[in-house]
Parts: C-alpha cells; sequence; structure tokens
C-alpha cells in the first residue's frame, strides 16, 4: 500500500498543531514550516499526480479494514488533478500572505491554514461518503476561521452569515447521508454505487431524496443559485488572500457532484435518473447570469471578484451537468484555469485595497500602480475568458461540449452574454480604478468601507510598497494561467483521460472493493 | 521566414519599448521599428512566392481536441493585409516618436502598438477560424489600451470603453458563428472550410452562422448601426487613430468578410445583409463628416463611409466588385493614414483641430498643405489619385446593381454618398488651408520637422504612383488578392485612369460637382444640421449601459440584501421543492418493518419533547430560558438513547450537553437577555410555514426510512462480527470510533481542535478592537448577587475534581470494552475543570494552570496522528490498530491496543478544546477590578478577613 496516499492529510495534520504548540510565539518560524509544509504538499501531490496519469486507482486502505467496512482513500485522475491544484493554489497563498503581512493580523494563521489544506486534501482523496462529511467539517471550521482572521465588524458580521448557512448545509449533509445509509446500508462510495445499481425500481423514492439532498450539499459549496448567498459577502469580507485560497472551496463542491454524480447515480443509473441535469444546468445558467451582472454592479473590487468567482462557477457548472465526457473534461480544464484566475485576482484585489481602499472610484494613484494595473488587465483577461488566456479556451470547449444539448442557444446565449457583460463591468472597475486616478477632476477621497475597524493594518507595519513576495505570488499565478494555456493540449488529454475514467466508474469500484481479487 | 516567426515578432518586440524606455524614448522607437521592420522584411521574402500565386502554410497543433490549432497560411489576401499592417505601422511608429509630448510614457505606447500590431498580423495570417477568435479578440482588448491611452480624459476612457463593449461583443457573437461555421464543415481550418461552398450554404444553420459572423465584422469595421464607437475612439492620439482606422482595426472587419467571401458570398441573405448595410453605412457616414468640425471627428466618419462603400462591394458578391473592394482598401489605407496624419500635425501645431478656428494655413503649412490636398483629392474621388480608380470601379458596379427590383436605387444613394464624400473632402482643403489668413489661432502654426511629415508624405507619393500606375505598382498584388478573396478565376479587370465615357465617369463628374455645390451650400446646410433634432449615438448608449449598470446593481443589491433569513429561507424551502420532486418522481414501497407499539415511559419521554420544544418556540426571544429548554431536550435525546440501548451515545450526548449549555451560558453572558423582534410579521409567518414544511418533510423522511429495512445486508454486521476478533474490544461503538473509522475520529478532533482555535482567535481579534473598551466598561443589565464565588460551591468543586477526574480515567480505560473511551472521560475531565473556573474564578483557577491549552490540544492531535504513524513502522496503513495481552507482576493480566493511545489523543483534544474555549469566553469577561488572590470572597478562615470586612 502506497503511504504516500495519506501523505497529504497527515502532512498537515501535522504540522498545524506543531505550529500551534511549539511556535505559536514565532512568527518567523511558522512561516518557514508552513511554507515547507506548502512545499513539501505540492511534492507530494505531484508524484501522486505522476503515479495517477497512468490510469491505475490506486486505493489506501486506512486502519488496514477493507472497503466498504474501514474508511478508504481512493487516488484516481480526477482527486489527482484536485490535489496537484490545490496545493499549487496553496503555495502562491502562502507566498502572499507571508509577502503581505496578512498573516501577521491575527493569530494562527498558518496553523489554520495548514488545517485548511488538510481538509481539502482529504476531501479530494476520500472514498467514502460520511468522511467527506468529516472532511467537509473539517475545512468549514478552518475556512471560518481563516475568514475571520485579523477581525473587524464588516468581516465578523459576513463571518457569522457564512458559517451560519454552511451549517445548515452540513445539517443537510447528515439528513442526507442518514438517508443514504437507512436505505442501502452502507457509506462507501463504491458500495453505494453498487448498491444503488441494483436498487428494485419499486422503490426508488427515499434514494432520489437521499440523493438530490446531497446534491443540494454540494451545490451549496459550489454556489449554485440560489443556494449561493452565501459567497459574496464571505469572499469580499475575507481577508483577500483567504478568498483566493477559497477559489478551490467551490471546486470542493463542483468536485463533489462530479464524483458523486458519475460514480453513484452516474447518468445511466435509473433509480437517480432526471435528478441533475434537470435543475442543475438551469440554476448554473442562472448563476453565471446573476455573477455577471453582480461584476458589474459592484461598487467594492472585493465584491467584483466575488462575482467574478460567481459567473465562472456557473459556466464550469453548465459544463458539469451535461453529464458528457466531453463535457466533463471541459469542465475539468476550467476548473483549473477559473480557480487560478479567481485567485489571481482576489490577490491582485488585495494589492488595490492594501493602497487604495477597495471602493471602485477615483483616488489618487497608488504605488506601483503601473505593475498593478497590468496584473489587473491580465487577471480581467483571464477572469472574463478573454484571448489569450485559459479561460478563452475554456470557454470554447465548454460551449463545444454544449453543442448538442437541446438548451444549445441558450447556453451559448448566457455564457457569450455573461462574458460581455464580465467585459464591461471589468473595464468600468478597472477604468475608475486605474484610469480615472491620472484625471484630477474626478478624484474623491476613499469612503470608508471596511475600513471601520481599526485591528486591519497595525500601524507598525512597513508600507505595503517595499515589498515583492507579493508580486513574486501574483506572477506565479499568471505564468501558470500562460502554462495552462500554451500546454492545453497536453492538459486537455490528461482531463479527457480524467472524464474517461469518470464515466467508466467499474475501474473505481473494482480497485475499491479488491472485486478483481474475489 | 517562418510565419510563425513573423506573426510572434511584434508579441516579441513588444516587451521591447517598455523595457527600453529607460534608456531614452529614441531606444524604444528603434526598437519598436526594428522589430516591425523585420517582421516587414519576413513577410516580404515571401511575397516572391505568394505572387507566384503559392500559398504559404506553417501549422502546430495547439488543441487538436477541439480544433483550435495555430495554423497560419499566407495568400495573396494575407499578404496584402500584412503589408498594410506591417508597412503602415512602420511609418506610425516613426511619426509617432515626434508626435507624442515628453509627458506621455512612449513605452507604455509602443508596447501597446506593437502588440495591437501583432494582433492585427495574426488575424490576416489564421489558417484557423478559432486562432483567428483568439486573434479578433486581442485587438479589441489591446485598442482598449491604445484609445485609453491618455487616460487622463474622461473621452479617452470612455472611448475605450465604448470600443472595447462593441467590438468585444461583435467578437462573442463571432465565436459562435464560427463554432457553427466549423461544426457544419467539420473543421476549423480555413483552407479547408474555404472549399465547402456549397455544403455551407445548404445547411440550416447557414444563415445563424452568417448573421453571428457578420455581427462580429459589422462591429470591428464600424458598419450601421455598431457605427458609433469609431468616432469615440478618435479621443486616441492620432498616431494610434491613423493606425487603427485606416489600415487596421476597422478593416478586419472587412478582411473577414472578404476571407470569407468564397464561402458565405453569393446567396440573396448575404447581399441583402451585407450590401445593404454597407450603403446605408457609406450614406450616412458621409452626410453625417460634412458636418463635423473636429478634424478628426470629420475623418472618423469619413472613414465609417468609406468601409461601408468597401463593405457594400463585397456585399454585391460578384467577382469584379470584390477586386474593386480590395483595390478601394489598398488606396483607403493609404490616403485616409495620410489624412490622419496631416490632421494630427495640425493639432500638433495650431492646438486645435476646430475646422472652424483654422483657415489660411496653405501659406503657414506649406507641407502639410501638399500632403492634404493630395490625399484629399483622392478621397473625394478626382484622378489622377488612386481614390479615383477605385470609386470608378465602385460606381460602375453600382450601375449595374439592382436592390429589390430597383435598378436605380443602389447607384442613387452611391452617388449621394460619392457627392457627400467630395464635398466633406472638399471642405478638409478649403475650410482648413484656404481662405485667409487668421491672427487667432491657440498656436503660432508653421511646418513640423521632417519626422512628422515624412510619413505621410510617403503615403502621399504612394496615393499619385498607385494613381499613375496602378496596372504595375500594386496590379499584381490586387490580382493576387483579389484571387485568394475570389477564390477561383479572376475576371478581366484593368485599373487604369481612363476607361471611357462610361456610366461611372458620369456619376463621378455628377458627385464632384455636387460636391462643390454643397460645398459652397455648407454654411446655410450647417445651420439646418444643427437646428434638426438627431439621435446621438453616444447618449443612446452611455444610457442604455447606465439602465445596465442600474439594472444589474439593483438585481444584485435587491438580490444579495445581507438577510441571513431570507438566505436560510430560500435554501431551505428550495431544498423542499427539489426533495419532494425527487420524492413525487420515484417509486415509493411500502413499509417492511411494523410499527411498534410505545410503552408509557417513552411517550411520557416524547411529550417533554414536544413540549419543550413548543416552548422554545413561544419564548425563543427570552434566551436564557431558550437555553434551558434547549437542556431539556438534549437530556430526554439522551434519555432517549440511554432506552434504546446506547449508552456510549447517552453518555456522549449528556457530557456534550452539559459542556455546551455551560458554554453557552458564558457566551449569553455577552447578549442582551430579549432578542428583539427585527421581522415583520408577514415575514415570521412565511418562515413560520416554511420550518412547519421542512420539518414535516424531516419527520416524515425519517418516518419513511425507519419502517424500511436495507436495500441489502448493512455493513455494521461486519463491524458486530469484528469489533473484538480484529480490532481487540467488545464495544463495538468505541471500536468503529478509534479503530474501524478512527480515520473519522481523527478528523472530528481537528474540528474541535480548530474551533477552539478559532474562538481562541476571535477573541484575540475583538480584544484588539474599539470593542475591548466597551467589554471593559460593560455592566451588568442586573443586579448581581454580590458573591460570584460562594464558598459552599467552591468547596463542592474542590472536591469533585479529584473523584470526577478518577471518573474520566475510568471512562478512559474501560472505553474500549464497555461505555465509555476518550472522548466521554475528555469532556468529564473538562466538567471537572470547567467547575473550578465556575467556582473559584476565572484567574484563581488559571494561576495554577500550567498546561498552555494550545499545547494540549495539539498534543491531543499529535498523539493521535503519531498513534496512526506507528503503524507505518509495521507496513501498515495508517491507523492500523494491533493489541495484545501484557501480565504486570502486581496486576492481572490486562490488555492493551494501541487504540487507547488514539484514544489518548482524542481524550487530549477534547479537554484542551473545550478549555481554551472556556478561557476564551473568560477573557471576553475579564474587567478591571476582577482579579483575586483568593478562590472564596468570603472567607472566614482567611487571615485578612478583618481587612476585607472593613472593604466590604
Amino acid at each position: 500500500m502506497n503511504h504516500l496516499l495519506i501523505a497529504p492529510v497527515v502532512l498537515p495534520a501535522i504540522v498545524a498543531p506543531f505550529i500551534i504548540m511549539v511556535l505559536r510565539h514565532h512568527l518567523s518560524l511558522q512561516r518557514i514550516f508552513s511554507l515547507a509544509c506548502t512545499v513539501a504538499l505540492l511534492a507530494i501531490t505531484l508524484i501522486l499526480a505522476v503515479q495517477a496519469a497512468d490510469g491505475t486507482v490506486q486505493v489506501y486502505e486506512l486502519g488496514n479494514w477493507p472497503a466498504p467496512f474501514g474508511i478508504v482513500l481512493v487516488l484516481d485522475r480526477l482527486s489527482a488533478l484536485m490535489l496537484l491544484l490545490t496545493s499549487g493554489l496553496a503555495l502562491a497563498v502562502v507566498l502572499y500572505a507571508i509577502g503581505s503581512g496578512w498573516d501577521a493580523r491575527g493569530r494562527h494563521f498558518h496553523a489554520l491554514l495548514q488545517f485548511q489544506l488538510m481538509g481539502i486534501l482529504g476531501a479530494f482523496l476520500t472514498g467514502d461518503a460520511f468522511n467527506l462529511f468529516v472532511f467537509f467539517e473539517v475545512l468549514l471550521i478552518a475556512s471560518y476561521g481563516l475568514m475571520i482572521h485579523g477581525g473587524g465588524a464588516k468581516r465578523l458580521q459576513a463571518g457569522v452569515q457564512y458559517v451560519v448557512y454552511n451549517l445548515l448545509g452540513s445539517s443537510l449533509f447528515l439528513l442526507a447521508l442518514g438517508t443514504l445509509y437507512a436505505v442501502t446500508g452502507t457509506l462507501n462510495m463504491a458500495d453505494l454505487a453498487v448498491r444503488v445499481a441494483e436498487l428494485s425500481p419499486d422503490d426508488t423514492a427515499l434514494l432520489r431524496v437521499g440523493a438530490v439532498m446531497l446534491l443540494l450539499v454540494f451545490a451549496i459549496k459550489a454556489a449554485v443559485l440560489p443556494l449561493h448567498f452565501w459567497l459574496p459577502a464571505s469572499y469580499a469580507y475575507a481577508p483577500l488572500p483567504v478568498a483566493a485560497l477559497f477559489a478551490i472551496m467551490t471546486k470542493v463542491g463542483a468536485y463533489a457532484i462530479l464524483r458523486m454524480y458519475t460514480l453513484v447515480f452516474g447518468p445511466d443509473v435509473a433509480a437517480t435518473a432526471g435528478l441533475v441535469g434537470d435543475w442543475l444546468l438551469p440554476a448554473a445558467m442562472l448563476t453565471l447570469a446573476v455573477g455577471a451582472l453582480g461584476v458589474l454592479g459592484s461598487r467594492e473590487i472585493g465584491r467584483l471578484v466575488a462575482f467574478g468567482a460567481i459567473t465562472s462557477m456557473g459556466t464550469l457548472l453548465i459544463a458539469v451537468a451535461l453529464f458528457t465526457p466531453q463535457a466533463t473534461a471541459a469542465a475539468l480544464y476550467y476548473t483549473v484555469h477559473s480557480t487560478l484566475a479567481a485567485a489571481l485576482l482576489f490577490l491582485i484585489a488585495d494589492l488595490v485595497i492594501e493602497r487604495r481602499g477597495g471602493a471602485i472610484i477615483a483616488q489618487r494613484p497608488m504605488a506601483q500602480t503601473g505593475l498593478i494595473a497590468t496584473l489587473f488587465f491580465v487577471g480581467a483577461i483571464a477572469m472574463a475568458g478573454m484571448p489569450p488566456l485559459s479561460g478563452f479556451v475554456g470557454k470554447l470547449l465548454v460551449m463545444d461540449a454544449a453543442r448538442d444539448h437541446e438548451l444549445v442557444w441558450y447556453i451559448w446565449a448566457v455564457i457569450l452574454a455573461g462574458s460581455l457583460i464580465t467585459i464591461i463591468g471589468l473595464a468600468r472597475a478597472g477604468s475608475e480604478i486605474f484610469w480615472k486616478s491620472h484625471d484630477d477632476s474626478h478624484i474623491r477621497e476613499a469612503e470608508p468601507e471596511i475600513a471601520d475597524d481599526d485591528t486591519q493594518v497595525p500601524p507598525e507595519e512597513p508600507a505595503p510598497n517595499a515589498r515583492a513576495l507579493p508580486f513574486v505570488a501574483c506572477f506565479a499565478l499568471v505564468g501558470s494561467l500562460v502554462l495552462l494555456t500554451i500546454f492545453a493540449g497536453p492538459m486537455m488529454d490528461y482531463t479527457t483521460a480524467t472524464a474517461a475514467q469518470l464515466f467508466d466508474p467499474n475501474i473505481y469500484i473494482d480497485a475499491v472493493l479488491r472485486r478483481a481479487e474475489q | 521566414m517562418s510565419l510563425f516567426l513573423i506573426a510572434a515578432l511584434p508579441f516579441l518586440g513588444a516587451l521591447f519599448p517598455a523595457l527600453l524606455i529607460r534608456a531614452g524614448r529614441n531606444a524604444a522607437a528603434a526598437s519598436a521599428g526594428f522589430t516591425t521592420f523585420l517582421a516587414f522584411v519576413g513577410l516580404l521574402l515571401n511575397a516572391p512566392a505568394v505572387l507566384r500565386g503559392e500559398v504559404i502554410q506553417a501549422r502546430l497543433d495547439w488543441l487538436p481536441g477541439l480544433g483550435l490549432n495555430t495554423n497560419f497560411f499566407l495568400d495573396g489576401l494575407g499578404l496584402l493585409f500584412a503589408g498594410l499592417i506591417l508597412g503602415i505601422g512602420l511609418l506610425i511608429i516613426l511619426y509617432a516618436r515626434f508626435y507624442l509630448s515628453r509627458e506621455d510614457p512612449m513605452g507604455q505606447f509602443y508596447t501597446y502598438l506593437l502588440l495591437f500590431q501583432g494582433a492585427m498580423v495574426g488575424i490576416v495570417l489564421s489558417d484557423n477560424i478559432l486562432l483567428l477568435l483568439v486573434f479578433w479578440e486581442l485587438t479589441s482588448l489591446s485598442s482598449f489600451l491604445l484609445i485609453g491611452y491618455w487616460k487622463h480624459l474622461p473621452e479617452g476612457r470612455q472611448g475605450a470603453r465604448m470600443a472595447l463593449a462593441v467590438t468585444g461583443s461583435g467578437g462573442l457573437a463571432m465565436i459562435a458563428g464560427m463554432l457553427i461555421l466549423g461544426h457544419i464543415v467539420g473543421s476549423y481550418d480555413l483552407t479547408v472550410i474555404l472549399q465547402h461552398k456549397e455544403m455551407i450554404q445548404a445547411s440550416p444553420l447557414y444563415l445563424p452562422a452568417l448573421i453571428l459572423i457578420l455581427i462580429g465584422a459589422f462591429t470591428k469595421s464600424a458598419q450601421f448601426p455598431f457605427h458609433f464607437w469609431l468616432p469615440h475612439a478618435m479621443a486616441a492620439p492620432t498616431p494610434v487613430s491613423a493606425y487603427l482606422h485606416s489600415a487596421t482595426m476597422v478593416k478586419a472587419g472587412l478582411f473577414l468578410m472578404a476571407r470569407m467571401w468564397p464561402v458565405l458570398a453569393g446567396t440573396p441573405e448575404w447581399f441583402y445583409i451585407v450590401a445593404t448595410t454597407g450603403l446605408i453605412t457609406m450614406v450616412l457616414g458621409a452626410v453625417i463628416a460634412l458636418f463635423k468640425d473636429d478634424l478628426k471627428a470629420l475623418l472618423a466618419f469619413s472613414t465609417v463611409s468609406h468601409l461601408g462603400l468597401i463593405t457594400m462591394l463585397l456585399g454585391f458578391g460578384t467577382k469584379i466588385a470584390a477586386v474593386a473592394a480590395v483595390f478601394h482598401i489598398i488606396n483607403h489605407a493609404t490616403f485616409k493614414a495620410a489624412l490622419f496624419m496631416s490632421a494630427g500635425i495640425i493639432d500638433h501645431e495650431t492646438h486645435t483641430r476646430d475646422i472652424k478656428r483654422l483657415g489660411g494655413l496653405r501659406f503657414l503649412m506649406p507641407i502639410t498643405f501638399t500632403i492634404a490636398l493630395i490625399a484629399c483629392l483622392s478621397m473625394a474621388g478626382l484622378p489622377p489619385f488612386n481614390g479615383f480608380l477605385s470609386k470608378e470601379m465602385m460606381l460602375e458596379e453600382a450601375f449595374h446593381t439592382s436592390w429589390m427590383g430597383s435598378p436605380y436605387f443602389i447607384p442613387g444613394l452611391a452617388v449621394f454618398a460619392a457627392l457627400f464624400s467630395a464635398a466633406y473632402s472638399f471642405r478638409y482643403i478649403v475650410h482648413v488651408f484656404l481662405g485667409p489668413k487668421r491672427h487667432d489661432y491657440p498656436a503660432h502654426p508653421h511646418d513640423p520637422g521632417t519626422g512628422l511629415w515624412l510619413a505621410p508624405a510617403f503615403l502621399v507619393f504612394l496615393v499619385i504612383a498607385i494613381g499613375i500606375g496602378s496596372n504595375h505598382i500594386v496590379g499584381p498584388l490586387v490580382s493576387v488578392a483579389a484571387g485568394a478573396v475570389i477564390g477561383g478565376e479572376l475576371p478581366y479587370f484593368s485599373l487604369k485612369l481612363w476607361h471611357g465615357f462610361t456610366p461611372a465617369l458620369w456619376m463621378s463628374l455628377a458627385a464632384v460637382t455636387g460636391g462643390l455645390l454643397l460645398l459652397w451650400l455648407h454654411p446655410r446646410l450647417s445651420k439646418m444640421w444643427n437646428a434638426a433634432p438627431r439621435p446621438e449615438a453616444k447618449v443612446i448608449f452611455d444610457s442604455l449601459l447606465g439602465t445596465l449598470t442600474r439594472a444589474s446593481r439593483g438585481v444584485t443589491d435587491a438580490l444579495h440584501n445581507g438577510s441571513i433569513t431570507r438566505y436560510s429561507a430560500i435554501m431551505v424551502a428550495f431544498t423542499i421543492a427539489i426533495s419532494l420532486y425527487a420524492y413525487q418522481s420515484g417509486v415509493a414501497s411500502e413499509a417492511t418493518r411494523a410499527v411498534q407499539q410505545a410503552g408509557a415511559l417513552p411517550v411520557i419521554g416524547w411529550i417533554c419533547l414536544v413540549s419543550a420544544t413548543g416552548f422554545i418556540v413561544l419564548n425563543h426571544r427570552n434566551r436564557l430560558l431558550a437555553l434551558v429548554l434547549i437542556g431539556v431536550v438534549g437530556l430526554i435525546v439522551s434519555l432517549s438513547f440511554n432506552y434504546l440501548s446506547a449508552p456510549d451515545l447517552a453518555l456522549t450526548q449528556i457530557s456534550v450537553e452539559v459542556v455546551t449549555i455551560i458554554l453557552m451560558l458564558l457566551a449569553l453572558n455577552f447578549l442582551p437577555k430579549e432578542t428583539p423582534v427585527e421581522s415583520p410579521l408577514a415575514i415570521r409567518a412565511r418562515d413560520a410555514v416554511i420550518a412547519i414544511v421542512a420539518g414535516t418533510g424531516v419527520g416524515g423522511l425519517i418516518y419513511a426510512l425507519m419502517t424500511r429495512d436495507f436495500s441489502a445486508p448493512s455493513i455494521s454486521e461486519f463491524h458486530l462480527a469484528n469489533s473484538y476478533k480484529g480490532g481487540g474490544g467488545t464495544n463495538v461503538v468505541n471500536v468503529i470510533l478509534v479503530d474501524f473509522r478512527g480515520y473519522d475520529t481523527f478528523g472530528e478532533i481537528i474540528v474541535l481542535g480548530i474551533a477552539a482555535l478559532v474562538i481562541y482567535a476571535l477573541t484575540e481579534a475583538i480584544l484588539g478592537s474599539k470593542v475591548r473598551a466597551y467589554l471593559l466598561n460593560r455592566k451588568p443589565d442586573s443586579p448581581q448577587d454580590g458573591d460570584p464565588h460562594p464558598l459552599m460551591m467552591v468547596v463542592a468543586t474542590r472536591v469533585m475534581m479529584p473523584l470526577a477526574l478518577m471518573v474520566a480515567a475510568y471512562i478512559f480505560f474501560r472505553g474500549h470494552n464497555l461505555p465509555g473511551g476518550g472522548f466521554i472521560a475528555g469532556l468529564i475531565a473538562a466538567i471537572a475543570m470547567l467547575m473550578q473556573y465556575m467556582a473559584s474564578g476565572f484567574s484563581w483557577a488559571a494561576e495554577r494552570q500550567k498546561v498552555y491549552y494550545h499545547g494540549i490540544i495539539g498534543s491531543g492531535v499529535l498523539i493521535a496522528a503519531a498513534t496512526g504513524m506507528g503503524a507505518w513502522l509495521a507496513g501498515q496503513p495508517f491507523l492500523t490498530s494491533a493489541f495484545g495481552y501484557l501480565h504486570w507482576a502486581p496486576l492481572e493480566e490486562f490488555e492493551w491496543a494501541t487504540a487507547a493511545l488514539f484514544d489518548l489523543g482524542v481524550f487530549l483534544a477534547v479537554v484542551g478544546a473545550v478549555m481554551l474555549t472556556l478561557e476564551s469566553l473568560a477573557r471576553l469577561a475579564w474587567q478591571p477590578g476582577m482579579n483575586s488572590e483568593h478562590a472564596m470572597d468570603i472567607n472566614p478562615a482567611r487571615d485578612d478577613a478583618a481587612k476585607l470586612k472593613e472593604e466590604v
């Protein structure tokens, strides 16, 4: 058994308590350990991705109990991709948080960050539905801690909403799991798949309720309309480097939908037919539309990016909701792109806010305005899905995959109109923030937005313009987007293979339940 | 030179100016010029082969799965356009070096310009329509930067955003069109698509594809009704205008129509859409241009008009019209670039572009006058300049084209437009250069240095040369480019000045005469024009965009109003709806289990539960009471666990109840005693309905689940069978917690630990903010009893401390085989310590607390993790347990299991988490004067009792 499979969970689970116990009062040591752990995670996930690339499904039986009786970790192409994406993103976020001094504005930033990573990575690895719940809890509680990092009235208020809404989601998760267990008598995903497929056609109603409630839970995480309400305020008011990390959190929801609805409640399963596409596709289209309108209607840059993230989730979920191998391959490509793009834009928004506040109005030029404007332009191109960055490729892939769907015209119209509104909104924001600042007649003083709390910027902080590390993080993300664009071909080969693996769940089930050996 | 290199050179070159600007403006300009020159030379090296009729290709796979590949090809049309882009680009780079002032960041300018140039070259060289889309949108983006280059000017910013919105939206429509086109043919490669005319035109998707692609082309080429962005883009520096609006950006749409001509043209749809749009644009642009007083606006609308002309020619769908279109593209590029540059020179030297403030410049600026005169006469369509040639061809074609059966419609309007075209061209000369010298120029006008007039002079040289020797100079290029457009046999044509007394000549004559007449009438017409109401495109566009922005702001703010009540209501209602749908659309089976008779005890418990819940609903505004009632609910739940033979759950539940109620009591301390009524009755009624439906639904679901069996044997049977054999414990619940599903427990203790850390961090954040002052000065809102640490309680809790810890140890050790375990033990130990804090006060207890709670949590998680990792030493997976029996002399033989170590981790994490939470809450409650060295405020045994009495 390959012990490397558990490393992405165990490593941060050791480093975080170590930081709490020993390094509680040593910020610089915390930074070193946190950074080292993230780098190690990147290396580990890279190795795992290479291992998974050949199409084998690796299973790790915790406590040496065979599935479905114990908990298993499963590494297939999809998990490996998500793991790598997470740890790559985390590295940029850690660098940024250290460079910007955000990690010094409250307690336990690095410990919480490592726990957060542990939760996300664990959720991607697990092959057990209840264990998925546990890791959802880990990532939720850690994300709450990160979200309110630094304090401040608005942030705390948004944090309460975030945690209340997500606890509702968690309750629903438990209810869904209870239902599924009561119907099938198992919690292992592969075993669930087997039992659901064998379920009598005369007894589907309760299973359908459980399945759809599970989908709703994931839809909350993925911020699907009308379950997205938690997102705008919490992302906008969270420390933006944290929001950048949260770019992966919505993808956890999308991942879980993909996983459960290809493996367990797949398109061929009669018992749960018509539960997903029927409403998820229109909901995803609405998500895109509302997100785009939000981008145009935002008065504050953090909120603008948050709505941009919702828009990209709309596009992503359109592709997911089509449930064809081609669309799933496109969705996975878009997942990687939209995570990196949203994170990049959140970091850039933070650069802006640190220097001049987040309001989208003209103010005096800030330090390094040219460099930040360039970054914003690049990030906006990525987010709006304009060429030459990967967003455009991803959008084309999604549109191409929707071609044979009966709603193709609507899908295309929504995607394209959404892009247009996003472009207009981003152009407006960029022009107000970066261009109008050079026009003396328009400069207004900032109205205090989030700046109403005195905890946000401790006075002993050196001026933000002295630091290079935040820009290193931003350019690393830009670089990864460029690579994603240039190597779109090999990337699509990987995601196509991933989709093929997802739509042939028997490989997964055989590996987990060791059916080949029996 | 490879096509890849030609396409990439401008992009590579874009890096240099931005960097080299530090070495001076000449270095930046030279680097831009040098890369452009290289690309131009590279193109010319390929020219002989293309002129021989070869098509040069370069292919590289990018995303073959989608059909998006970096395939380039160079044919006549590509050569023509790439030549224009790079050639005029060179002239613009030269011109801009001398045009821009010291304040303008020149490095940025050249970088943007080269990015734009690269995008344009990419468009015209693409052999893949998806790749073409990439470059297409890139031109929108880079032109956005160029138009908004003077970011301090509101016109620049607005013009840039308008151009981006219009051309960007066209590009998006084109994406859909191209996807359809590629779908029809089955390939996105242009060279393939161009061979499938019949297949495309026979497809039912032909019309949607055509319309979508044309929207892209029309927006880019400023065709009616999308023409309005172009004049506003004039806010850009003049070199940008000269480049974008003569040779490049606006020609991209024409290029696309020409490129797609072989497969899209020739149908009635094409004719009526393209030719009509072109015609309207041509007339409209020409008329408006005459009445513009701003030199650049005049040129902008004349550009619109000429673009309409070319569009119309392409729309005719005849081969000879296509030849004329190609020829006019060349001619328009030359004279219009020269004119823009001349307008820029006038602006540069006189500091105004307002025709009304100019006049008589011919004496002051003879060189500029010569340049402008030649270019204008060409634009007016006078021989022997090149504009005359292509306009003759246009009129000839118009004369032969009937529209909806009317033979006069198109020729008539064409002459009308030509008339206005002549008029505004003459006006540019007459009102700016002729007439008396004035004395009120904003600046003293004089001819500029060579750097500024060299580029336009070269262009007017071309205007004359093409006009006189067209067959020799551009004949082969026109042939090969037109051949590429037509995609077949070239019709006979001859580029010469004198064709005899053709209808076109008479029409031309009429236009020129009429133009002179119009100019004479201009003052009067201008008054009428200005008095007449007419729609202002910018106002419409701005109000549209404003409405859209306000609407989206309204929708967004209304949707996301920050009310968590509403968010939750929507979520719950949506969940109910979808779950009901899922249930309805499935098949519900009959219940398989009989409902048992309820005894008296359960019924009493049930009544307690229901009435407690009911009271909570009624009294939830009294927070303390609600908490007490929640305690009742928890108690009943624990009892029912016990009744249903789940002692582990009962123990856990009851200790969790105690801890949470205590912690919540502490938290309540900071809150108002009553929950205020915040929402109106209607909303509360709505929420009540949702809550009742949801509750009923959940109840029904659980009832349904409990009255049915598993569909297959449950996995719990395995757990029951293997608990002792494989897990070494007879208490299955505990073995599940620490062994079968120890990984879940591992996660959950981390959740608990994180929760405590978060509460701690939150406390720190609050204590570091303004709230601290409020907390320090907080007054209790009801009278206190005056003895916060009563003697009896202090004594009792101290006595109980060792007892409770003993119980905890007992519960811990029996856990593996009998009800108990680390989790419950942890809670009990925590309660024991909690009591000390409650009874003896925070500071007293904290002084005696030597181990930091952070450390306890951390050590708990680490011990659990280390136990799990210990299995690796034995080559087993994480969390694999081992157990066996030990015999130590004085003791009985006893069992050991590594799971117990894991359980110790659980124990520590629980204790640490609870205590850290308590500590955090207590720190919030701390106020000056609360510190006491003594556990009890009143203690008769104390020596200082007397002193204390005095104080009291």
